[in-house]
């Protein structure tokens, strides 16, 4: 359903992704995993049309997306939970939401009504500034807020980030209800354990390419990711 | 006090006057700051613009039609700048852009130069704001009373829409984070010329009320109503709107007292009058050094 191919990008004057190719099947859950600095953020920034390539290719549903701007490619259906979450803090956790389906034309109350039934913390700080929230509350408001654009495909950068460890652990059982709801999944992610154990499939970046492939619980297993991103 | 108030009423009224027009200039030098991090130097410019727009308009053309084509005038100004000096430097630092909005404020006062030949224009008499009415034996204007409640309207309005609409939604937002707002699907670039459109629209009408009580238009005239609403929007914390609105009508009340006859410190009105414009450059300063962000000015409500 959405396939990279020959990916290059340039960022901050350095050559931050180097001709990397990989594919996304349709309901899936697909990590990349990599130490800080590898081209993992670049790659998504680059799939959101924040950042544009230099070479390469990025084809979604059968179409060309390479270099559109992001309110293309969120029309599209694909979305991204930035790094840091992100959230609007003067905006309240509802308008939050309803900006998230911006581009949408339809009614929402539905997918708010599907959003708080998942988060139900959100329902009852419905009416708070998004600044006002914890950390992990704000880690699924910016997960509710990409899931109101209805999107096919929504990648997320580094959703466990300073967050505690039951929080990851419910934001990782979050992630796998909502790909069973239909949405296709691309995580990156530097706990690569939880990453690992979610995904289906896997790619190890490093430095800017992606070294090595294969599926979740084979990676695991791997002598060399469990030396260097297990601590094994 | 009530004896105070009465003999300076007709202080009171041009101050409140006066203070309503440096608010609806004083919107467009928030707004813009709110959503660029930029003091649009050519902001008051763009209300001289419209007064000498109009000077010309309404020579040829009934007010009906040219009050119309003043607002479009300058709503479309204020949109071409944007477009032309501002745009091509969003990604520059943020000093580069400060130059070309004092660069812009040059070319419209020189422009306006050129087209007047350093003349004062006479301002036209809009027939209805004109008119002299007597309230509680102070004469005054209809344009003196119009003023703040046009204001209070435009200003109620003007929050209904960022509180309330889509599009303001999209403006607070874009406020905070650009790159986030454009994962939403915002375009930045349409919500930065509609900001900058509501500024100059709201200038236009600043100006009709304002020269109308001033009588002509030169090309140096937007600076001095324009610093004014500058400091006002310092004063009320740079990036808020009611901010503004409130420091506008505090600076306009504070100016026409000493201008008028109100004793203070034992000296008669008349010994004052000079010292009301150095006044609010003086009351700049004091903000400054003790209240930095001014009355609302942002305050953080992130929490990690």
């Amino acid at each position: 359903m959405f396939e990279i191919k020959g990916l290059s990008v340039n960022y901050g004057g350095i050559e931050a992704v180097r001709d990397i190719s990989f594919s996304v099947e349709e309901g899936s859950i697909v990590t990349l995993i990599g130490a800080n600095g590898a081209g993992k953020s670049t790659t998504l920034r680059t799939i959101a049309g924040l950042v544009k390539p230099r070479s390469g290719k990025i084809t979604f549903m059968g179409e060309d997306i390479t270099g559109k701007d992001p309110a293309f490619i969120v029309g599209k259906g694909i979305t991204l939970v930035p790094e840091g979450r992100r959230i609007f803090p003067d905006l309240t956790v509802y308008e939050n939401l309803r900006i998230g389906a911006y581009l949408r034309k339809d009614r929402i109350d539905d997918d708010i009504e599907w959003v708080f039934s998942l988060f139900p913390r959100l329902r009852e700080r419905s009416w708070q500034y998004g600044g006002t929230l914890s950390g992990g509350e704000q880690q699924m408001l910016a997960v509710g807020r990409a899931l109101m654009s209805r999107p096919k495909l929504m990648m997320m950068d580094e959703p466990s980030l300073g967050l505690a460890p039951l929080v990851v652990r419910d934001i990782f059982s979050i992630i796998r209800t909502i790909r069973d709801k239909g949405v296709t999944i691309l995580l990156v992610e530097q706990n690569a354990n939880m990453a690992l154990q979610t995904a289906d499939m896997a790619y190890v970046m490093e430095t800017g390419s992606i070294t090595l492939s294969g599926k979740g619980r084979d990676l695991i297993a791997d002598d060399s990711v469990r030396k260097a991103y297990l601590g094994k | 006090m009530a004896g105070f108030f009465h003999q300076n009423l007709s202080y009171f009224l041009s101050g409140i006057s006066v203070g309503g027009q440096y608010a609806l200039i004083a919107i467009g030098y928030t707004m813009v700051y709110g959503i660029l991090r930029l003091i649009n130097f050519a902001h008051g410019d763009v209300f001289m613009c419209a007064g000498l727009v109009m000077v010309y308009l309404s020579a040829s053309l009934p007010f009906a039609v040219s009050v119309p084509l003043v607002l479009v005038f300058t709503v479309a100004l204020g949109f071409l700048i944007e477009r032309v000096a501002y745009k091509p430097l969003r990604s520059a630092p943020r000093m580069s852009v400060m130059i070309s909005a004092i660069g812009v404020s040059y070319l419209l006062q020189n422009a306006a130069l050129y087209f007047t030949g350093g003349l004062a224009k006479v301002y036209p008499e809009i027939p209805f704001l004109s008119r002299s009415v007597v309230i509680w034996d102070a004469s005054t204007r209809v344009v003196t009373l119009v003023t703040p409640f046009l204001t209070v309207i435009l200003v109620v309005l003007l929050t209904l829409l960022i509180k309330h609409t889509k599009i303001g939604m999209a403006m607070r937002a874009v406020s905070r984070d650009f790159e986030t707002s454009q994962l939403m699907g915002i375009k930045i670039n349409r919500v930065i010329s509609i900001t900058f459109m509501i500024g100059s629209f709201l200038a236009a009408v600043a100006s009709l009320l304002y020269f109308t009580n001033y009588a002509s238009v030169t090309p140096t005239s937007g600076s001095m109503p324009g610093l004014k609403a500058f400091v006002a929007a310092v004063f009320g914390g740079i990036g808020s709107i009611p901010g503004a609105v409130i420091g506008a009508f505090i600076i306009g009340i504070c100016e026409n007292i000493i201008k008028g006859g109100a004793t203070i410190f034992g000296i008669p009105g008349s010994g004052w009058t000079t010292f009301s414009d150095a006044f609010t450059f003086a009351f700049l300063i004091v903000i400054l050094v003790v209240k930095p962000t001014g009355l609302f000015g942002e305050k953080a409500v992130d929490k990690v």
